[in-house]
């Protein structure tokens, strides 16, 4: 916006250059989720497609009459078996506690990267993010490894005589919990330490003149300013957790319910498309209501 | 990890070669073919062979049922098949093309016209049992002398409670363990009543608290390294897993059995999508497969008994001569086989499954 409140027009180049990211969230993202609400609101069928009804372009009045068949069962279904609130609740509990694990374990990480010496800073996110560079997948077996029974973890603690039998680590929710933590630990790291890192060193050198401790320093100057890497990391971490599929399928119990199971069971299981696209839909309703949140706490600070 | 493999799969079925030379795509089972007896066949007839594999049925069904995934040649399971030919996706076998059809088990072939009658669409590959698999030291110490002999010593929770310590695993497969539980429960393993389904339920949910995990292809890995004592598992995989640990030399003893009530027959069956783009081509593959002596090949990699009745003299005398995968004709009668379930009952079963593993 401009001096005085009048729009300027946008170029054409600058109007390509916002076109672009909108083209690819209408292509990558509305096109298939306008898929995934359409066969939420279809029939399952034993059929190819598995679904009904189909519209593969047989006129007009056969398009209305299809859509008219076209109906909200497969929600129905989901407020009907207390399964899929289980699954959602179970999702988020596990999902925001390792979003609070790693708050806990990457805020001092953040703050001692971003004290350290300039010219180590880059050195030492390198080493943060360095376990990128091998296989997602690699790295949660390998926990596998640590956690399992005859696992490292719980032979080292036999050989020091602090347990007598193994301690039941793998195949836990517990376990779920530390591969999410594991995974998505640079997710909250980076954005915390841009946060604390960009903030003025004079604000803490004029709090601590004032006679601040150091301790009430971190609790008004630096942990305040860090508050948009807080959301932004907590969001990063909490948003993908939800709907995290593979760590729960390989640390976690088979008691371990979470919504990609479920959903997992309904597409491939049940051949229930139209259920498990209902799922996916009430997933992302579930899911937008901490960005819209966010959104907003943005806008507001914008407008102070 | 599922969705991992269908991405790659996904990506493997796009990269398909389709020129002028004759191709032929094979989707199958991973560790389940003589990768040397492929090399063969191209020698032999001149058609590359485009080989992808999944670990699940659930994957390749998607794909089919998605359309147009661009494989000639596919390996159902048989109550998948059944499902499967109902939705239209295979085409019917053309057998003036299959020279070896008549190498097939008279006794395999009829079962699987069960589920495809007339054997229409499609021929066997291999079948093989659902049983118990064990660590012989860790049974001993725990149960003494006698073997494991039957359902009951598993399926009774105060039973089970005595191997809980040192872990075991279930299958992930309602198909398996309901049929398994109603066929204990002295009910037809085959039942289609919502019913039946849930008694079954109410005996496997007594047993959760003493089951490690509930899925249906790490009990391999973790029978081999000791990690776990017992699993309810197939015999190929069972066999493998014994293999593994002759080969690493751990001193685990990994033994598999068919308890004494019998148990589910399952069948993998070789088809045609009906959008296969080199359908000759996949007749001449099948036709090969159906050769006595490739087919021994297979069974040896595989540790499953083969459809190729033929084969058996030719297979190592090891796995022709183990009862648990070529049973003897007493035991054979105490197999049975089960339909799929139609999308209601699906739906029951699934959530029951569900129920058993989680207690909600």
């Amino acid at each position: 916006m401009q001096e005085g409140g009048k729009r300027r027009r946008l170029t054409r180049g600058e109007m390509l250059v916002i076109a672009a990211p909108y083209a690819w969230i209408a292509l990558f993202f509305l096109a298939p989720f306008a898929l995934i609400v359409k066969i939420s609101l279809s029939r399952p069928a034993q059929a190819r497609p598995p679904y009904e009804p189909v519209f593969d372009g047989a006129g007009l009045a056969g398009f209305f009459e299809k859509l008219s068949q076209l109906g909200l069962d497969a929600y129905r279904g989901l407020a009907e078996d207390s399964l899929y609130l289980d699954s959602y609740l179970s999702s988020l509990s596990i999902a925001g506690v390792a979003t609070l694990v790693c708050l806990l374990i990457a805020y001092p990480f953040a703050l001692a990267i971003a004290r350290a010496p300039r010219r180590l800073r880059p050195v030492l996110i390198g080493f943060a993010v360095a376990p990128f560079w091998t296989s997602f997948l690699i790295r949660v077996y390998a926990w596998i490894t640590l956690l399992k029974d005859e696992g490292i973890i719980n032979h080292a603690l036999m050989a020091l005589g602090l347990i007598d039998a193994p301690l039941p680590m793998f195949a836990t929710s517990g376990a779920v919990v530390v591969g999410i933590v594991y995974s998505y630990l640079p997710f909250m790291l980076l954005p915390l330490y841009a946060a604390i890192e960009g903030q003025d060193a004079s604000l803490r050198e004029a709090a601590a003149d004032l006679g601040a401790t150091p301790f009430q320093v971190f609790l008004h100057v630096t942990l305040p300013l860090s508050r948009r890497g807080i959301i932004a990391g907590a969001l990063l971490v909490f948003i993908p957790s939800v709907g995290e599929f593979v760590i729960p399928d390989l640390l976690g119990g088979s008691d371990t319910l979470m919504i990609g199971r479920t959903l997992w069971n309904d597409f491939f299981a049940n051949r229930d498309w139209p259920a498990a696209s209902a799922a996916a839909v009430a997933l992302l309703a579930l899911l937008l209501i901490p960005i819209l949140l966010y959104e907003r706490a943005q806008l507001r600070e914008g407008e102070r | 990890m599922r969705i991992l493999a269908a991405c790659l799969l996904l990506l493997g079925g796009a990269m398909g070669a389709r020129g002028a030379e004759r191709v032929v795509n094979i989707f199958n089972w991973s560790d389940y073919i003589d990768p040397r007896a492929l090399e063969d066949f191209t020698r032999e007839t001149g058609v590359k062979v485009v080989y992808d594999t999944y670990d699940s049925n659930e994957i390749l069904e998607t794909r089919l049922l998605a359309g147009s995934a661009g494989y000639d040649v596919v390996v159902p399971s048989a109550t998948f098949l059944q499902r499967q030919i109902k939705a239209g996706v295979y085409r019917p076998l053309d057998k003036s093309k299959l020279k070896n059809i008549d190498n097939v088990w008279p006794e395999i072939a009829q079962r699987l016209a069960r589920y495809d009658p007339s054997n229409a669409h499609a021929a066997p590959y291999m079948w093989f049992t659902t049983g118990v698999a064990y660590n012989v030291a860790k049974i001993k110490e725990r149960i003494g002398d006698k073997p494991i002999a039957s359902w009951e010593q598993v399926l009774k929770p105060e039973n089970l409670r005595k191997f809980a310590d040192c872990g075991v695993y279930v299958l992930d497969s309602p198909e398996d363990m309901f049929s398994i539980a109603l066929n204990y429960l002295k009910l037809d393993p085959n039942s289609k009543e919502p019913g039946d389904i849930r008694r079954a339920a109410d005996l496997l949910s007594g047993l959760r608290r003493h089951i490690k995990k509930f899925h249906s292809s790490e009990y391999i890995n973790a029978l081999a390294n000791g990690d776990i004592c017992l699993a309810i598992g197939w015999a190929g995989d069972s066999f493998q897993a014994r293999n593994r640990a002759r080969e690493a030399a751990n001193g685990v003893e990994i033994n598999y059995v068919i308890p004494q009530e019998g148990t589910l027959m399952s069948i993998d069956s070789l088809a045609i999508p009906k959008d296969a783009p080199h359908p000759d081509e996949a007749h001449l593959f099948i036709d090969y497969l159906l050769r006595p002596e490739v087919a021994a090949r297979n069974t040896k990699i595989a540790n499953f008994a083969n459809g190729v009745a033929a084969s058996r003299p030719l297979v190592d005398k090891e796995i022709a001569e183990n009862p648990a995968i070529y049973p003897d004709a007493a035991t054979m009668k105490r197999l049975f086989t089960v339909t799929a379930p139609d999308q209601p009952l699906q739906k029951v079963v699934t959530r029951e499954w569900t129920r058993v593993k989680t207690g909600r």
